[in-house]
């Protein structure tokens, strides 16, 4: 490809930063699809405003893109960038304090214009002045180079040849990390396809971005980063949100019965809705309502005619719909809750991640009101944990939730994809005579007779005769459902409740420690989205010889039948958490056992060198209160 | 009182086409198979007697089978409705009921899906979740229980409470100006609006007969009186010597009018654009107000939901609108048909593995 030298590297963080308007998201799937093409393995973190559209140049409206790409197994999306695709000043002063000394800047100097230094209160160009000289910055007047690489398509305006620099960054990133392009090709064509001089403009800005990187000296060196080692399979790159769909839907296909979503629009849980409104071919009805309580109302009633009604929002929708998932605790309904964390209290970090939902889950509405909990611990895992969360809430006819979060939503890696007959068998039964007899010795259907292992009650819906009933949020009686104020009968019920609940943990198997040496002193233990962070941070601090175990959880509520043992199996418990230490809570108030709770909530993952000094410092504790351990101290 | 409401001829099962049907040969339902086991605990003398009484006597007469009929309520009094009723229910929680009956409607079309509430439940905690069923026209029958207090939590004013009313919580009396529940449901262009009263079981029955005739949401109000924090509410237009000149019978096709034989009084239309009740002997060329229920706008019926006052001088009574409008329920479900039939039938276990898959895969051997 080059007649100029080539490099290898193990590993790549590149992050592409602009303003909103500039196209970095798309520039960046764009390259993350060339490079899931390649075989690397990869995780991703775009981050961006929850303005559509800040003031331009400005550094609000920073939107940026990190790609972590390796010939090993990639756990997070990296720590610090070693590329900078500066498009203007602002993205260069928003991410500067991200970037190592040494690291690789590629700015946009055609936007290094004294108005626009101006706007981010720089008073003389960076680019110039010296004091970027740590770094190893390549100046490209992306903007201008692209105009004249699109001086002969006469039909378009100077602003539309503008919109095209990005194209340009693609080509000239592609070049040096040799990425193929043909995928992005294919994908303008597609885009563009209507408008024939938008395409053509844009594949021309690709190429003279290739050619550029190809000609010019000033980049001297490509780089190439070998495949990944990674498991044999059909993979396909995919983001958080995306397989939680898919998991849904493949879910209700399994069980036989339709998926039906209320749902209403809230960052960063909209693109669920946008995606299954176009899986209707797959049989899935999704309703955008008037309000949060709508969406979870209407899954609800769906749920109550027989289908598995859904409901997909992040934690001020949550807020709003508690009292609707307390009805569906009372009457013993399947229904899954989606919350795709953010940033909060109230209208938050819309935008950024963070996992402060936990005990709104957990705790959230009023009443003894147990809900179960599933949370996926990376993009793809989504999926599983789609299945899960459904087979859980129709099998025991509860409301549970599934924690995601913005994270997870937005960020993406690759996925083997599995064949659904293969996918765990789910199986629906809905009741279909009567199940008991009453004093006479007729036949008649109790709505709140309980499987004798499952506690759950049967599912009988409208259109089934000879079962007709009524269900509501008044307490029940016990096996009739009929209205109750009994004192000894609520204690029951609600006793039953929570049975019923704590009785998912027999279905769920042990949680599993992982730990190499079998000699750690130390347990890491997390929830969710830091699972990549985690398993990155441990696996950093064995490399240098220290022992540690590491244990994710994927059920938060129950959790798994043996983690008080777990948890007492180790000297110390590190709990890492974006928030301020609700599983740790949980764990405490539950095992008596006082764990280690490290918590952040930046509206960012973790790094693998914060968890990885936490961890450290943790065993530098323990080695010092424990006379027969030296490692950590030699 | 006059049950002629002098329809058009629709079908007569358009509201519950889909819904599965007795054998024509079947003997007919009785209102006892409608009636469930659960003891009725309504305050003595309340008007929700009256109106279960009639609900129970219609549901037979609609011939379809019982356990594909379902009532779905939110919280108060009139929403203890579904546990009388021995068919599909469910009491849920306050305000809520259309926007779950919205989700059962939509995911099925083969039930007959009642809605009751009350003037608290429905216009006030759930004032949301009401207009937009009707905005979406989903094919629902909305009861509206309204008897212009808050009962169940004893004797709050409601949303309906006329101005001045002295209550448990307005002592001084309320400030704030009430909703006509049939103006805000036509404000929110509703395609079947009714008023009817839980005192006239004819009127009542026929109400409801044609509010599931129509396919759509179809929103009755019940003026129902409270024996306990409202009593009498309703006297005026119930007291035998006066309703016959306080209410206006709208019948479809006919003038509007109000009065007894030879006290008659006829809307017509003012100089200003408005309406006025003038002796039928001084009509003269004045134009005179003649009821459709089928306009397609919504101008006249609102008009006509405007003489009513809370003086109760003239009250308006029977269908104010009945409209068609594609409902939003068998249009989602169209979509979702379309969709499939279009991709050659429901999905099998390859085209999930094609939807998994997705458009760009690689392969590690």
């Amino acid at each position: 490809m080059s007649s100029k030298s080539v490099q290898q590297l193990d590993r790549v963080v590149i992050r592409f930063a602009g303003d909103s308007g500039d196209g970095m998201q798309l520039t960046g799937d764009r390259f993350t699809s060339e490079t899931a093409a390649l075989g690397n393995d990869l995780s991703t973190l775009p981050n961006f405003p929850a303005e559509i559209r800040a003031p331009q140049g400005t550094l609000p409206g920073v939107s940026s893109f990190q790609l972590h790409f390796a010939d090993h197994d990639v756990l997070t999306p990296g720590d610090a960038p070693d590329v900078l695709v500066a498009m203007n000043p602002a993205a260069l002063k928003a991410n500067l304090g991200d970037l190592p000394r040494g690291a690789t800047i590629i700015a946009n100097t055609d936007e290094f214009t004294k108005r626009n230094l101006g706007k981010v209160g720089y008073d003389a160009n960076p680019l110039e002045d010296g004091s970027l000289e740590s770094w190893h910055v390549h100046p490209v007047a992306l903007t201008s180079i692209t105009v004249e690489a699109l001086a002969e398509f006469d039909t378009l305006s100077r602003k539309d040849k503008e919109r095209a620099k990005n194209m340009f960054a693609l080509g000239l990133l592609s070049w040096m990390y040799h990425r193929p392009t043909n995928g992005t090709e294919s994908f303008l064509r597609k885009k563009f396809g209507s408008k024939p001089d938008i395409l053509a403009a844009n594949l021309a800005a690709l190429t003279a971005g290739l050619n550029y990187g190809e000609t010019t000296e000033d980049f001297a060196v490509s780089y190439e980063i070998a495949p990944a080692k990674m498991a044999p399979g059909t993979y396909r790159n995919i983001t958080g949100n995306l397989a939680l769909a898919i998991g849904l839907t493949t879910a209700a296909h399994r069980a036989g019965i339709p998926l039906v979503l209320g749902s209403y629009p809230i960052t960063p849980a909209s693109d669920i809705l946008h995606t299954l409104s176009g899986f209707k071919r797959y049989g899935v009805t999704t309703m955008q309502c008037e309000d949060e309580i709508a969406g979870v109302g209407a899954a609800l009633g769906a749920s109550f005619g027989g289908a598995i009604g859904v409901t997909t929002t992040s934690g001020p929708g949550v807020a709003l719909k508690s009292e609707t998932i307390g009805l569906g605790v009372s009457l013993e309904l399947p229904l899954v809750i989606v919350d795709v964390q953010r940033g909060g209290p109230s209208t938050g970090l819309p935008t950024k991640t963070e996992q402060s939902d936990l005990l709104q889950a957990m705790f959230g509405r009023n009443g003894e009101s147990p809900v179960p909990i599933v949370a996926p611990r990376s993009p793809a895992d989504c999926f599983d944990a789609a299945l899960e969360a459904v087979r859980i809430a129709t099998t025991y006819r509860t409301p549970v939730f599934i924690l995601s979060d913005g994270y997870l939503a937005n960020g993406s890696e690759p996925w083997a994809v599995p064949k659904v007959a293969e996918l765990p068998a789910m199986t629906v039964e809905f009741a279909t005579e009567p199940n008991d007899t009453d004093a006479d010795g007729k036949p008649v259907f109790h709505p709140f007779k309980r499987d004798e292992k499952t506690l759950a009650r049967p599912w009988a819906v409208p259109g089934t005769s000879g079962l007709e009933h009524r269900v509501g949020g008044i307490e029940k009686a016990n096996i009739t459902g009929n209205i109750s104020y009994d004192p000894d009968n609520h204690d029951l019920m609600t006793r039953l409740r929570a049975g019923k609940v704590e009785r998912i943990a027999e279905s769920i198997g042990d949680l599993e420690v992982d730990d190499p040496s079998g000699e750690a002193n130390v347990l890491v233990l997390g929830w969710g989205s830091t699972y990549g962070p985690i398993a990155a941070a441990v696996r950093s601090v064995r490399n240098s010889g220290a022992k540690v175990a590491q244990a994710h959880l994927r059920h938060l509520n129950p959790f798994p039948a043996n983690t008080g043992e777990v948890l007492r199996r180790y000297d110390r418990v590190l709990v890492p958490e974006m928030n301020m230490g609700q599983l740790a809570l949980l764990l405490r108030a539950k095992y008596l056992v006082d764990v280690h709770s490290f918590t952040q909530v930046r509206g960012l993952p973790f790094t693998t060198v914060e968890l990885a000094d936490a961890i450290v410092s943790l065993l530098e504790d323990d080695a010092a209160t424990d006379p027969t351990s030296e490692e950590v101290r030699a | 009182m006059s049950t002629d409401l002098g329809m058009p001829g629709t079908s007569p099962t358009a509201g519950t086409a889909g819904v599965p049907r007795l054998a024509e040969d079947a003997p007919k339902q009785t209102k006892k198979e409608f009636t469930s086991d659960q003891e009725v605990r309504w305050c003595p003398g309340c008007g929700d007697y009256a109106i279960l009484a009639a609900v129970q006597g219609f549901l037979p007469d609609l011939g379809l089978k019982r356990e594909n009929i379902v009532f779905v309520s939110g919280i108060g009094c009139s929403s203890r409705f579904p546990y009388y009723l021995d068919t599909y229910g469910m009491h849920s929680i306050h305000g809520r009921a259309p926007a779950i009956a919205t989700g059962l409607a939509t995911s099925r079309g083969d039930l007959s899906v009642w809605v009751v509430t009350g003037d608290g439940d429905a216009l006030s905690i759930g004032g949301n979740h009401l207009i937009h069923a009707l905005r979406r026209n989903v094919n629902l029958t909305i009861l509206l229980f309204n008897n212009q207090i808050y009962g169940l939590t004893k004797g709050q004013y409601s949303p309906t409470s006329e101005v001045g009313k002295i209550a448990k919580s307005t002592p001084m009396g309320s400030v704030d100006h009430p909703f006509n529940p049939v103006s805000l449901a036509l404000g929110a262009e509703g395609t079947f609006v009714a008023r009817t009263m839980d005192s006239d079981r004819k009127h009542l029955t026929e109400v409801l007969r044609q509010a599931a005739e129509h396919r759509g949401t179809s929103l009755v109000e019940i003026y129902q009186n409270c024996p306990i924090f409202n009593d009498g509410a309703f006297d005026l237009i119930k007291d035998r010597t006066q309703q016959e000149a306080r209410i206006v019978h709208l019948v479809d096709g006919e003038p509007v009018a109000v009065g007894p034989e030879g006290d008659r009084k006829v809307l017509v239309r003012t100089d200003g654009g408005g309406m006025e009740f003038v002796p039928e002997s001084e009509v003269g060329e004045r134009e005179v107000v003649v009821h459709d229920v089928a306009a397609p706008e919504p101008t006249q019926a609102f008009a006509l939901s405007r003489l009513d006052t809370p003086e109760m001088t003239h009250v308006p009574m029977g269908i104010f609108r009945n409209v068609d409008r594609p409902t939003y329920d068998d249009q989602v479900r169209h979509q979702v048909e379309a969709a499939v039939g279009t991709a050659g039938g429901p999905p099998t276990d390859s085209d999930l593995d094609e939807l998994i898959r997705g458009r760009d895969t690689w392969t590690v051997a």
